[in-house]
């Protein structure tokens, strides 16, 4: 059997698979959290609640509605970005002349509201959600074999993160993002809303959280605490990405999806730490992050 | 005479607890170009501010085309025809000079074709894919001004245009301000230059701690220019 420093190939290419899976997925809420912040410089704590809202309401829809995935797909981070306005114009466009901390501490606070809601009707043991029928089974690459859901949602990712990217980039909307984030007077002087802006932008980025809970609740169980475990780890892409930075975040996340992968092989007792020992170091070594403008 | 195109009219002003405008009165005039002269920290720029709504703590009253525009939200003061231009340009760096020139929407037809912006300012179009910030000084005042005329705004508001900018670009700056007054467009301008500022407008104001003190029109100037020395220290 073919072996890589004395791990079998399967075995090697299972845990970078399973790295990759974990990569997407920080790679799309980093994404959302860091349009949020470049935009409205709000350190957005509640994203991993929105993203187990995603997963539930996909849940809620099977359940109660009989909506199976394709259409939970687009209807569930509709739903949670729907909550994002709700969020933005009731509560974050309040807070928008204070101190950053205020939107780190709200939306903190509304993450603890959202989860312990969810934890007191759901409890913590979580609710499964099946595999759509089309993605039942597995390709046999030779050297491993490649769940076709995980295929999907690795694909999925790559997608989401380059159609934000060129939303951003490429298009007049993305322009005003992207010129609003360095001078929003102006940019409304000019004649654009950017009250409105914000209140989509934020949108936007639950509706990817949104989307990436849905694309979760297959892969993980669809549980209240779903957000909380993996929230975390998704600040530290952002933090070693560099806040704000769209590129910086996307390719962050999957880097170190595939380095926690790769330690969980060579070293697992380091593989829950070894995000946040790296972002020590960058913060060290670059405080802005990767991909920040110091 | 003809009613005026901006109306302002006991315009006060204030930075937080700091009262800066005292009831400031001014007229513009379809086709003018009109000056804002006065020492720094006179009133002028903040006067501009406050028409244009970036300033937001202020009272009196502010008609363009006989409409109020005291009480809109800033975005759709533009679309009342009014075209900014600020003192510290506002290049985006994150957007490329051609980004930069089409990110304000059009707010009425008539504006400048793309096609005539760039015959108007060859160097633009030769930089058009580089980073706004990249441009020189004087380039980027050149965009701050493009910019605006794709709009279509009927009058521009440029705050001090030549500031830190080299003679010769100074100069270039002049001869669009007057290619643009050729072409029929009305222009409240802020200036400290004062050699600049007399080759280019049809009337002046002169403003002293937040106080409109005096105003003329361009062939009482040199009748003007022993207390204009006095005011503005020339």
């Amino acid at each position: 059997m073919v072996t890589v420093f004395g791990i079998s190939l399967p075995a090697l290419m299972g845990q970078l698979l399973i790295g990759l899976i974990n990569g997407s997925f920080y790679a799309m809420l980093s994404l959302g959290l860091a349009v949020i912040f470049g935009m409205l410089r709000v350190i957005n704590f509640a994203h991993g609640a929105q993203y187990m809202l995603g997963a539930f309401f996909a849940w809620f829809l099977l359940r109660y509605a009989g909506i199976g995935f394709w259409p939970a797909l687009v209807l569930a981070p509709l739903g949670v970005a729907l909550v994002g306005v709700v969020i933005e114009k009731v509560l974050l466009s309040r807070i928008y002349n204070l101190d950053h901390l205020y939107g780190l501490l709200l939306t903190f606070g509304l993450a603890l509201v959202i989860e312990g809601l969810f934890r007191h009707w759901y409890g913590t043991s979580g609710q499964p959600y099946s595999i759509p029928s089309t993605f039942q089974g597995a390709f046999n690459l030779g050297f491993m074999i490649l769940p076709k859901y995980r295929a999907f949602v690795i694909v999925a990712s790559v997608v989401v993160c380059l159609a934000t990217w060129l939303l951003i980039e490429k298009t007049k909307f993305g322009a005003y993002l992207r010129a609003a984030t360095e001078n929003p007077t102006l940019v409304q002087a000019f004649g654009v809303n950017v009250p409105r802006l914000l209140t989509l932008t934020y949108a936007i980025g639950a509706g990817l959280a949104g989307l990436a809970g849905v694309l979760a609740a297959p892969v993980y169980q669809v549980s209240p605490l779903m957000g909380q475990n993996i929230v975390i780890i998704v600040f530290a892409v952002v933090v070693i990405g560099g806040m704000g930075s769209i590129m910086g975040a996307v390719i962050t996340g999957y880097v170190l999806g595939l380095v926690e992968g790769l330690t969980k092989v060579f070293y697992p007792e380091a593989s829950s730490t070894v995000i946040f020992v790296i972002m020590v170091l960058v913060l060290l070594v670059r405080p802005a992050g990767l991909f920040g403008k110091e | 005479m003809t009613e005026p195109l901006l109306e302002v009219k006991g315009l006060q002003a204030w930075y937080g607890e700091s009262h800066v405008l005292h009831g400031v009165d001014l007229q513009v005039h379809r086709g003018e170009t009109v000056t804002l002269l006065g020492r720094n920290g006179a009133g002028k720029t903040t006067t501009l501010k406050s028409i244009m709504g970036v300033l937001r703590k202020r009272q009196g009253e502010i008609r363009l085309s006989g409409k109020d525009l005291m009480n809109l939200p800033l975005h759709h003061i533009a679309y009342a025809g009014l075209g900014f231009v600020p003192e510290e340009r506002g290049i985006f760096s994150g957007l490329s000079v051609h980004e930069n020139l089409l990110l304000p929407p059009k707010v009425a037809e008539g504006g400048f074709t793309l096609d005539e912006i760039y015959h108007l300012f060859p160097n633009l179009a030769e930089r058009r894919n580089s980073q706004g910030t990249k441009l020189s000084g004087g380039e980027q005042q050149m965009l701050a001004i493009a910019r605006i005329l794709r709009t279509g705004a009927n009058i521009l508001l440029l705050d001090e245009p030549t500031e830190g900018l080299a003679p010769v670009i100074v100069q270039r700056i002049g001869d669009v301000i007057r290619a643009l007054k050729a072409k029929g467009m009305t222009i409240l301008l802020v200036e400290q230059n004062f050699r600049f500022a007399r080759k280019v407008a049809d009337r002046f104001y002169v403003m002293e701690d937040g106080h409109m003190i005096d105003t003329f029109r361009a062939d009482e100037l040199e009748g003007r220019m022993d207390s204009l020395n006095e005011t503005l220290g020339l």
